[in-house]
């Protein structure tokens, strides 16, 4: 069973058909008790930094928990920029702070949100990115993007204006910037890879 | 850098049991295309960016039938969907983001009631709100009117509502500009005078938009061609075209005309 995380942040229903579509058993899990039986979690997430924070806080020690002990967590959107320390979305608000690093906005003069379809570059050739080529094509909405201190965790980046962080992996952590659901056939092939993590 | 989008419109007349996707021109002449859900998973196998649902028939009824269609779409649809067509409140908003859609389109609505628009996008963020826009050239440019010239003489644009049936005296750029401001995460502009011709996109307008605002705009009304959307996409900033009948009647698919466009130099999904 793949947990995915409802905290109150908006429709999981592409999340959960695009996970069903690649037998990964979805589930839609509620409470933080219910991640101890998940073989992988997925923290989805839209909307503004510090309401998702405020809202994932109740399932923090569970899903570190699950960090610990290995089991494969994704994160999708804000569910890759609450990993950080810190956004500029929302000062004061704390983040996870898994991965050293802040999320910055966007620069001016690029189109914000950055909402379409772009093209990755990848840094390593990590599991989650099995079958991805350079420059394949994945949608993103946002309009913040996350910096991390040590820049040995981005796996892929893409370009809207400056170098942004398009997917990190750290041992069985991974997430990204934009959406596996929305992103048509490539995007269900890094669902897949994420599934098949969760079954070794 | 973001590749240009393109996007079929399914014109849904919800009043059939499951709906079905219809094509007229200006609400005469309708031919019928298929079943919604069943188009939309044909679409996206050829390539289609994301997809947008309009409900034409848009009344209360037939509501239960749109989210119907969109949680079967979402089922096997993977890119995202907009769904429009009547939708006058947060509430309506919710039923169809809950069946699975990523954005909505308002027109009308927003038009009568400009606060809409920030109620929605302050609950679902600006890139759930697709403010559509219908704009039709008026060729006796006014003072306070944003005037463009076009190869057939100066004019402005006016809105339509009700479906292109009334006008409302609204400057159709001073209108994408304010939509901008109140929240909108991108505006669909159809060009009433190209809709169903069979022309092409309507340039000056499609170019005038494009530069007033920092969002996102989607051209749509008039192609019939692979051409009509290398010329929207070469002489234009915008960063989609819509369209229906090419893809419901035509010989292109879509993955023909985005090879066809990526062979002339446009950065598009392959």
């Amino acid at each position: 069973m793949i947990a995915i995380v409802d905290y109150g942040m908006g429709n999981l229903f592409s999340i959960y058909n695009a996970m069903n579509r690649v037998n990964g058993s979805p589930e839609i899990v509620r409470e933080p008790e219910a991640l101890g039986g998940a073989k992988g979690i997925v923290v989805p997430g839209v909307g503004a930094f510090g309401k998702c924070m405020e809202r994932l806080s109740r399932f923090e020690g569970a899903l570190s928990k699950a960090l610990d002990e290995g089991t494969p967590i994704l994160g999708i959107c804000i569910g890759l920029q609450v990993l950080f320390d810190e956004s500029e979305e929302n000062p004061g608000a704390r983040g996870m702070g898994w991965i050293p690093g802040k999320v910055v906005r966007l620069p001016e003069g690029v189109m914000i949100p950055q909402m379409g379809w772009n093209g990755l570059s990848i840094k390593r050739p990590v599991g989650i990115l099995d079958g991805i080529a350079e420059g394949d094509m994945f949608y993103f909405v946002h309009s913040y993007h996350c910096v991390p201190k040590d820049r040995s965790v981005v796996a892929a980046t893409t370009e809207h204006g400056v170098e942004i962080t398009a997917a990190i992996h750290k041992d069985n952590l991974f997430a990204t910037q934009f959406h596996p659901e929305k992103s048509g056939a490539k995007g269900l092939m890094i669902l897949k890879n994420f599934v098949r993590s969760t079954q070794c | 850098m973001l590749a240009r989008r393109i996007i079929p419109c399914l014109d849904c007349d919800l009043g059939v049991p499951g709906g079905r996707v219809v094509k007229g021109i200006e609400f005469k002449q309708i031919r019928y295309a298929g079943i919604p859900w069943e188009l939309a998973g044909k679409y996206y196998e050829d390539g289609a960016d994301e997809i947008v649902f309009l409900d034409i028939t848009a009344s209360h009824e037939r509501r239960d039938t749109m989210v119907a269609v969109i949680k079967k779409t979402s089922e096997s649809v993977f890119v995202p969907l907009a769904v429009g067509g009547g939708i006058k409140s947060v509430e309506q908003a919710r039923d169809v983001f809950n069946a699975g859609a990523d954005k909505i389109t308002v027109n009308t609505s927003a038009l009568k009631r400009p606060e809409l628009i920030s109620e929605i996008s302050e609950r679902y963020g600006n890139q759930a709100v697709v403010v559509a826009i219908d704009a039709k050239r008026r060729y006796n440019p006014e003072n306070g009117r944003e005037v463009v010239q076009t190869p057939e003489g100066p004019c402005w644009f006016e809105c339509s509502f009700y479906g292109g049936r009334e006008f409302t005296g609204v400057d159709a750029i001073a209108w994408a500009k304010r939509a901008e401001r109140l929240g909108a995460g991108e505006i669909l502009l159809t060009s009433m005078d190209r809709d169903g011709t069979y022309d092409g996109f309507d340039i000056p307008l499609t170019d005038a938009v494009s530069k007033r605002v920092r969002i996102p705009v989607i051209a749509s009304g008039g192609c019939a061609s692979p051409d009509h959307m290398l010329e929207v996409f070469q002489k234009t900033n915008a960063s989609a075209a819509l369209a229906a009948s090419i893809f419901h009647f035509g010989e292109w698919q879509i993955g023909d005309i985005k090879r066809y466009l990526a062979d002339r130099g446009v950065n598009v999904r392959l």
